[in-house]
């Protein structure tokens, strides 16, 4: 074992201890277990919500994605932003309906407020499909980290079974303060090793922030600012307000509202959090330092871009401690996903047939997944396939399918029927699925259309489907009941 | 009367309109190209918005929940 594997294996230990200990003087009843009894105040619900910053995702796709592409891996910075002013109107009514129905997971919500246990279960499997790509990208993040950092001591296939093994273990034990105390460990290591190779590298290797840029733009004229094609400024602009419409989506982003202890917890974040995003910054700089440095990445490659550097740059002990902080931003994240997938199996999906379950056995059911749905995410990730940001988007493109009936059933004036819902949802995502195996573009699905429109985000297109069917279903639906005379069917 | 938030708007209206103006490298400020330091200007401007927000906002009062 050399240095640099050690110190990646005491991250992994520091996380397991700590999920462990997160459960100390509790009985984990369902409530404890999925919403930590309501009980959590502003520190950590700000880190459980900040907890889609800092995953896998950003720290190597947010450095290979200013390596690779430049300009526009801004949008990471601006779409979390966004959706945290949403957040401040938006989550304290879903904080309170939750709370004043007892409610456990994202599905219930779409039960209680359109009174429909099959909506739930369309919810519920919108958000499994969703969810088991983005664990799979942190287990495949994991793996990465883990191969390089420590030298290829250990094979990423070997990485990503200890990986998963660990975050079973506390997310079975501990539930969701299990992710929150690891989140704790993560966020203060993340913090302090992002920010030290986005200075250090600019610095060593080009004398300043100012200098690097000088530099890049030199070799490669507009690589910092969005190019005229491709990725451009419409691109830019579709991209930010989709994923931020997504953003909250997530269902275990949603299921971290209901773990606040007051919606006042929740407006407050809405200031800190987007200047936490800003620690992102430090990320790009390493990524763009690296493309003069470590040139010659191209595909999926470019996500080994800081990884590289640091090997290039540092001794193996600091090599360690980078990989360290990398492990912690799979498993944190990783355990999240794991217990939300878990439950919304258990709870909306087990229950919806078994309606007289108890909240007991509905736990017991829901641990006894976390296991099954890590072996899934296992295969598909030992599978290999795709990379890792062409299964982000997809999985976002789903979740953000649920954004038009989530946001149109908040409102006191509600028009939109349950059978609108539904046929909206599943437009939605009948339409991403359709876009994503055909790998259409708006430009190949509508030739004629003026350049700047075929550079839209495709997603767009799903959302607009959506909300058509929405509407029109809804309107249908409420025809035909006003004939039958009766309004009784309408939600309240 | 809430007219206040409608601040909330301005951060749109700056990340996904204001690109379409302020696409360029030059001039940089603090050694960042002109387009990442209007967006990061704004992402700071955007917690100071959220600041207002808050302490005007009645919901915050002592004893809300």
């Amino acid at each position: 074992m050399n240095g640099a594997l050690v110190g990646i294996a005491a991250a992994a230990l520091l996380a397991l201890g700590l999920g462990f200990l997160a459960r100390r003087g509790r009985q984990m009843g369902l409530e404890q277990w999925t919403v930590a009894g309501r009980s959590f105040g502003a520190p950590l619900v700000f880190l459980l919500m900040a907890g889609e910053i800092y995953t896998t995702f950003t720290f190597l796709g947010g450095s290979g994605f200013a390596y690779g592409k430049g300009g526009p891996t801004y949008y990471i910075l601006c779409y979390a932003a966004l959706a945290y002013v949403m957040s401040y109107f938006m989550l304290p009514p879903i904080w309170r309906f939750a709370r004043d129905n007892h409610l456990y997971s994202q599905p219930d919500f779409f039960v209680r407020k359109y009174d429909s246990p099959a909506l739930g279960l369309i919810v519920a499997l919108v958000g499994i499909i969703a969810l088991v790509p983005y664990l799979v990208l942190q287990f495949k993040g994991l793996g990465i980290i883990v191969e390089i950092a420590g030298y290829g001591a250990l094979s990423s296939t070997a990485a990503v079974w200890i990986g998963a093994a660990v975050a079973t273990a506390y997310v079975m034990v501990s539930g969701v303060r299990g992710s929150a105390w690891t989140a704790v460990a993560k966020d203060l290591m993340i913090l302090f090793v992002v920010v030290f190779l986005g200075v250090y590298f600019p610095v060593h290797y080009y004398g300043g922030l100012g200098a690097m840029f000088a530099a890049i733009e030199h070799a490669k004229p507009g690589f910092t600012v969005l190019p005229s094609r491709g990725e451009s400024v419409w691109w830019f602009a579709s991209t930010v307000l989709l994923t931020a419409l997504g953003f909250y989506m997530w269902p275990h982003s949603f299921g971290s509202i209901y773990t606040a202890k007051g919606a006042r917890v929740i407006r407050l974040n809405a200031i800190f959090l987007p200047v936490y995003q800003l620690i992102l910054l430090f990320v790009f700089f390493s990524g763009f330092a690296a493309i003069l440095q470590v040139p010659g990445l191209t595909g999926t490659e470019i996500d080994l871009a800081l990884l590289k550097l640091s090997v290039k740059a540092f001794d193996p002990w600091a090599v360690g401690a980078i990989g360290a902080a990398g492990v912690l931003t799979a498993l944190v994240p990783g355990s999240m996903i794991l217990m939300t997938t878990a439950t919304l199996a258990a709870n909306n999906l087990y229950r919806a047939f078994d309606r007289s379950a108890t909240d007991a056995r509905v736990l017991r059911i829901a641990k006894v997944l976390v296991p099954v749905v890590a072996l899934v995410a296992l295969y598909f990730t030992l599978q290999g396939g795709q990379t890792i940001v062409a299964l982000l988007l997809m999985g976002y493109s789903f979740v953000t399918q649920l954004f038009p009936s989530l946001v149109l059933s908040l409102g006191r004036n509600r028009w939109i029927t349950r059978e609108g819902a539904a046929a909206g949802i599943l437009a939605g995502v009948a339409t991403v699925a359709a876009i994503s195996l055909t790998h259409s573009t708006i430009g190949t699905l509508f030739p004629a259309l003026p350049v700047e429109i075929k550079e839209l985000n495709v997603g767009i297109i799903a959302l607009a489907v959506n909300v058509v069917v929405l509407v029109v279903v809804s309107a249908a639906a409420r025809f035909a009941t006003a004939r039958q005379g009766g309004l009784t069917r309408f939600v309240d | 009367m809430r007219m206040f938030r409608a601040l909330a708007l301005l951060p749109f209206l700056a990340m996904l309109i204001g690109p379409f103006f302020v696409n360029r490298a030059t001039p940089t400020i603090f050694g960042l190209p002109f387009l990442l330091a209007w967006l990061v200007a704004w992402i700071l401007l955007t917690a100071a918005i959220m600041a207002v927000i808050f302490r005007l906002d009645p919901a915050n009062r002592d004893g809300s929940e």
